[in-house]
């Protein structure tokens, strides 16, 4: 029997969002702050350089991937350091006996992991805006890009927090999985600057599609078509969700 | 009609461990039931399933009339679980987590119901501290608090009072009785077996995952329980060969000048009577007779040790 409880999901959507408020200097300030620093830098470093392939400033085109990666990396740390926190603390049972459907749990982790993404990419254009004028072409890619990237690494964040034992494991699936897809997606430079190899594996890598569809957003341009980067992420997305789903209903790595 | 009831519920770990074995168990509405058994015994699995922090292997819980496997949202709103070990939300007060528990169950927080848990369970001036700076104490209260705050039907207490000091205990276990008495069924294991007897009125002692007994407490008592007849004489006892088989059915003991005889009490017919008749037969009239009865505890120890 359908049994709803859309005010249980929503408590624990705000529950996720009064998780990271309560720790804001570490949730937002800090990642909007550690990305004006990448900023600042590559501005003294890269001077009035062009991007190749790109008719662009190099600011107008760093500008818009960082603010990706920025919401990347945060929608992906807040599924996962709440689920890793409640599963160390032992929270993560009160979860499992709450009469909350796995849609309902699915939807609040990651309507939250959108939220912070969305607040510190917006803290960090707040914060570059007022120096640097970047163009603003298509807002319907970058509410697109900036949404799915948030939901996938949402959901990226859930499956790894139910599956890391510890926070060392959680490291493991930062350092060698995030961090080097973001690196490898063309934040800091266009994807046609890299070996054949390289490009090759970017071209099954969501991370790509999601910093260059959010670019292209920003100054109309981008390394591959934004339409076929929709189609891309789009099912990504809906993959993501559908496993976050099944793995929470089947109780993986949570129950015994 | 049961608050829960299970049959036939097994549950086999990974590791190959059989926690339960087919237990069939009703705990009717309105009860306040002791669950007991040793360290092992299953009852943490029990309740773990009806948590559903763990699959059973076979069989079906039901809680209030529903099967929780078919039905585990409306199964889950209607109970409050205490879980045995102390997990407590590190971001929130305690404030902030009972109405955060009221909202997960689908309930719009009840201020006045808040304030009267934090009051009864003695959190009141730590409603606004964090989490963490409470007491080992007051976290285990503060989750007795989180299982109460949607007004559950049926509350299951994994042992509650571990930590908690003895006027606590008591306080806790009166705010317990009054939710019984308002029609609150309660499912308790505990290691305090007097205060299982003294609190509960139905009890189910549980071994290596086997149900050794159920029912009403007073009952087992009086059924199950135990009693020995201690007849005093004058002068020094000895059973002759004859006489300890005849006193054989009463387990015989001497002490000096006491015999010993272990006494059974079945529904309405006792074997008390024909006890002392034969006592008097053959060693005249004992100067004084006392009865010691098995309490909960002898009777728990009896038949966990027997099951060993």
């Amino acid at each position: 029997m359908m049994n709803l409880n859309h005010y249980g999901a929503w408590t624990l959507f705000m529950r996720e969002n009064r998780r990271f408020m309560k720790v804001k200097m570490q949730s937002l300030l800090a990642p909007a702050l550690t990305s004006l620093m990448y900023l600042l830098v590559f501005r003294y470093a890269m001077g009035e350089r062009t991007v190749p392939n790109f008719q662009v400033d190099y600011m107008s085109f760093l500008i818009p991937g960082l603010v990706m990666m920025t919401m990347l990396q945060n929608a992906f740390a807040n599924s996962s350091s709440s689920m890793i926190t409640a599963k160390v603390m032992k929270v993560h049972i009160y979860f499992l006996m709450a009469p909350l459907s796995a849609w309902e749990v699915v939807l609040a982790f990651l309507g939250a992991a959108v939220i912070r993404a969305c607040v510190v990419g917006g803290l960090l254009l707040l914060m570059i805006l007022p120096f640097v004028s970047i163009p603003l072409l298509h807002l319907g890619y970058i509410f697109f890009y900036g949404f799915c990237g948030s939901v996938l690494m949402g959901g990226l964040g859930l499956i790894s927090g139910m599956w890391a034992r510890k926070f060392d494991d959680m490291a493991l699936i930062n350092n060698f999985v995030i961090m080097p897809l973001t690196f490898l997606s063309g934040v800091f430079y266009s994807v046609e600057q890299l070996p054949k190899t390289w490009q090759a594996i970017n071209d099954w890598n969501p991370f790509f599609y999601l910093i260059d569809g959010f670019r292209y957003g920003f100054i109309g341009m981008g390394d591959a078509d934004p339409m076929m980067g929709m189609g891309f992420i789009a099912l990504a997305t809906v993959a993501m969700v559908v496993a976050c789903w099944y793995l929470w209903r089947s109780g993986w790595k949570l129950k015994e | 009609m049961y608050a829960l009831k299970t049959e036939q519920l097994s549950k086999v770990y990974a590791r190959g461990k059989q926690a339960l074995k087919s237990v069939s168990l009703e705990v009717p509405q309105g009860s306040f039931f002791a669950l007991l058994g040793p360290n092992g015994a299953g009852k943490s699995t029990m309740i773990n399933i009806l948590a559903d922090t763990v699959i059973p292997s076979s069989g079906v819980v039901q809680v209030l009339g529903r099967n929780m496997q078919i039905d585990p949202l409306w199964c889950k709103q209607r109970m409050g679980i205490v879980p045995q070990e102390v997990a407590f939300d590190p971001f929130f007060t305690p404030y902030e987590v009972l109405n955060i528990f009221s909202g997960l169950y689908g309930a719009r927080p009840d201020r006045v119901w808040i304030d009267t848990l934090l009051d009864r369970l003695e959190l009141a001036e730590h409603a606004h501290k964090n989490t963490r700076e409470l007491s080992g104490g007051m976290k285990r209260r503060l989750l007795v608090a989180q299982a109460l705050v949607h007004k559950p039907e049926l509350v299951v207490l994994d042992e509650p009072t571990a930590g908690v000091d003895v006027e606590l205990r008591k306080r806790l276990w009166d705010f317990m009785r009054e939710l019984n008495q308002a029609g609150t069924t309660i499912l308790l294991t505990t290691h305090y077996l007097e205060e299982a007897q003294e609190l509960c009125d139905h009890v189910a002692i549980l071994n290596e995952g086997e149900l050794l007994l159920s029912g009403r407490m007073d009952a087992l008592l009086r059924d199950v329980a135990g009693r020995s007849v201690w007849f005093e004489f004058a002068q020094p006892l000895q059973l002759s060969a004859t006489q300890q088989e005849v006193f054989a059915r009463f387990n015989p003991r001497i002490e000096g000048h006491r015999l010993i005889l272990a006494t059974t009490h079945h529904q309405q017919a006792s074997s008390f009577h024909d006890a002392y008749m034969l006592v008097h037969h053959h060693f005249g009239a004992p100067v004084d007779v006392s009865i010691d009865q098995e309490d909960l505890e002898d009777v728990f120890l009896r038949m966990t040790r027997k099951h060993q």
